[in-house]
């Protein structure tokens, strides 16, 4: 698939590619994590979400992906309504996300080359076909040369690129990443966000949270800003 | 379809992979499943065995009917008679005296005991086959034909068939309960391997949730190693309960040359063998499919 064919798809829904609207969430136990969230990204757009740790940030990107439900309100992804998604539906809707998350859950049985061949088992290619593909994702992320390692031999920064290759493999219309420079120094982490936005000029919608403002300093991005779970 | 044939061969290769990573584990699980199914089947195939003995003994019963020493030719004739016209009867044979003596004489042992006989202690007598349909007949004509004219002593020969039959329901009874219980362990030793197996991949399922899977994809190894590990068992049930017939029949050996009777155990055929490798897959399906139930869906990512 070229990398901005969801264009030609998406017009017929509407420009927007996500889109909150009025989003409520709220925990068991009564914690409000998010009060009256509204916003949309347009197709090929690269955002940031930034504010404290707690201001709901993991939940909105959660939301996303349907790994949490909303209390209220609607989400909106690439046309389909995941507020009210049904749970058979789910898998389909999560095979054209790709997911980065801040404890990169990576399985440590496995070689690095396999855990990133997984998002095209799971989806049935022929197993040639996956491991070239797994191949380039290694290649893109600068990680050829280990994808025999097993990722506990990996560096946390090695990981993290792991984690995006992964993410990637499956040629995703939506990058979302979950603080993925939290862990790693200035440098390991400048070399992450310059990997998100080579995949945001071949057409990749990108949604990254942080807590980190070096990156929103240097590239000047669209930001999202949290706080106490309302929009800033 | 091409992919879920792929991912069905990739089930099945991991699976037998996960039993090769653990061969003391899974050789255990199979041997405990083996044992349970190879009660309730040792119990079925000696069953069998029983029965096709009690069939060669004795089809129909019978009844004997000893004479009194004084009854005379007429009375002979006359009880003749009177037996073939008594409803249920559908064979009479007369044994005289002289022909039980020279039949005693044949039997092996006997020979030298009636050479030293001074005359014939044997009385005259009847054999009467009964109709076979109707099991209380021969005790109804034991006391019918004793009051007889003439007529010594009834033996009804079909009691102890009877009590075999008797016996035979009841071990059938048994085996059944014995099986439908050990049908549970089996549900219950499959339902505990796959929750183990379930927590020891938990990451594995996690990640699969969030790239994609859909849970039919991730339930399938779970099936296949429930009802491999089925099978397995079946197997090994199917192997105690050959090598137990075999050390059996070594026994049996000895005990058959000494009554010149057929004491070999048959084994069970090839189609019961199979029946019960594909009763264990069953149950090894349903253990797996009860425990996916409960404990795969727990699984979420968070």
């Amino acid at each position: 698939m070229p990398p901005n064919s969801y264009l030609h798809c998406s017009t017929s829904l509407g420009t927007d590619i996500i889109s909150f609207s009025q989003v409520f969430k709220r925990y068991p136990g009564g914690y409000e994590a998010l009060k009256d969230v509204s916003f949309t990204i347009e197709p090929g757009e690269m955002v940031f979400i930034t504010g404290h740790s707690g201001a709901g940030k993991s939940t909105l990107l959660k939301l996303i992906a349907a790994i949490e439900r909303v209390t209220s309100g609607t989400v909106l992804v690439a046309g389909q309504n995941v507020s009210s998604i049904r749970r058979p539906a789910i898998p389909f809707l999560r095979r054209n996300l790709g997911l980065v998350f801040q404890d990169q859950k990576l399985l440590y049985d496995r070689s690095a080359i396999d855990n990133v061949m997984l998002p095209l088992v799971v989806t049935g290619h022929p197993w040639r076909d996956a491991a070239r593909r797994a191949r380039a994702a290694l290649d893109k992320v600068g990680l050829l040369e280990r994808e025999r390692a097993n990722p506990i031999a990996l560096s946390g920064g090695e990981q993290q690129r792991l984690c995006i290759a992964r993410a990637v493999v499956n040629r995703p219309n939506i990058l979302i990443a979950d603080e993925p420079t939290a862990s790693l120094d200035a440098d390991y982490a400048d070399a992450i966000i310059d990997m998100f936005r080579s995949f945001n000029q071949v057409g990749v919608t990108v949604l990254i949270s942080t807590h980190d403002d070096r990156p929103i300093r240097k590239l000047n991005p669209r930001v999202l800003s949290l706080h106490r779970g309302s929009m800033a | 379809m091409r992919a879920w044939l792929r991912h069905h061969a990739l089930s099945f290769a991991q699976t037998m992979r996960r039993f090769a990573a653990n061969p003391f584990a899974s050789l255990l699980n199979a041997l405990v499943i083996g044992v349970a199914l190879a009660l309730p089947l040792g119990g079925y195939v000696l069953l069998a065995n029983l029965q096709q003995f009690a069939r060669g003994l004795a089809a129909d019963p019978q009844i004997s009917v000893f004479l009194a020493p004084e009854a005379s030719k007429s009375d002979i004739a006359e009880l003749d008679r009177r037996l073939r016209g008594t409803p249920g009867v559908t064979k009479v044979q007369f044994v005289g005296r002289e022909q039980a003596l020279a039949g005693l004489k044949r039997a092996p042992g006997m020979a030298e005991l009636v050479a030293s006989l001074r005359d014939n202690p044997l009385p005259d007598a009847f054999v009467a086959t009964l109709d076979a349909s109707e099991p209380e007949l021969a005790v109804r004509l034991e006391q019918e034909i004793k009051s007889f004219p003439r007529v010594a002593h009834v033996q009804a020969d079909s009691a102890w068939v009877q009590r075999v039959g008797s016996l035979l329901r009841f071990g059938r009874t048994a085996v059944v309960l014995m099986a439908t219980l050990l049908s549970f362990a089996l549900v219950a030793v499959t339902f505990n391997t796959i929750r183990l197996q379930i927590l020891t991949q938990r990451d594995e399922i996690e990640v699969s949730k969030l790239i994609g899977a859909t849970n039919a994809y991730i339930r399938r190894p779970f099936f296949y190693l429930g009802a491999l590990q089925g099978i397995f068992g079946g197997l090994a049930a199917c192997g105690i309960v050959a090598l137990s017939i075999f050390v059996l029949n070594r026994d049996l050996a000895g005990f058959g040359t000494l009554y010149g009777a057929d004491t070999n155990l048959e084994l069970l055929g090839l189609m019961d063998g199979l029946a019960v490798l594909a009763l264990a897959a069953a149950l090894g399906w349903l253990g797996t499919f009860l425990s996916v139930s409960k404990h795969l869906y727990k699984i979420e990512p968070r």
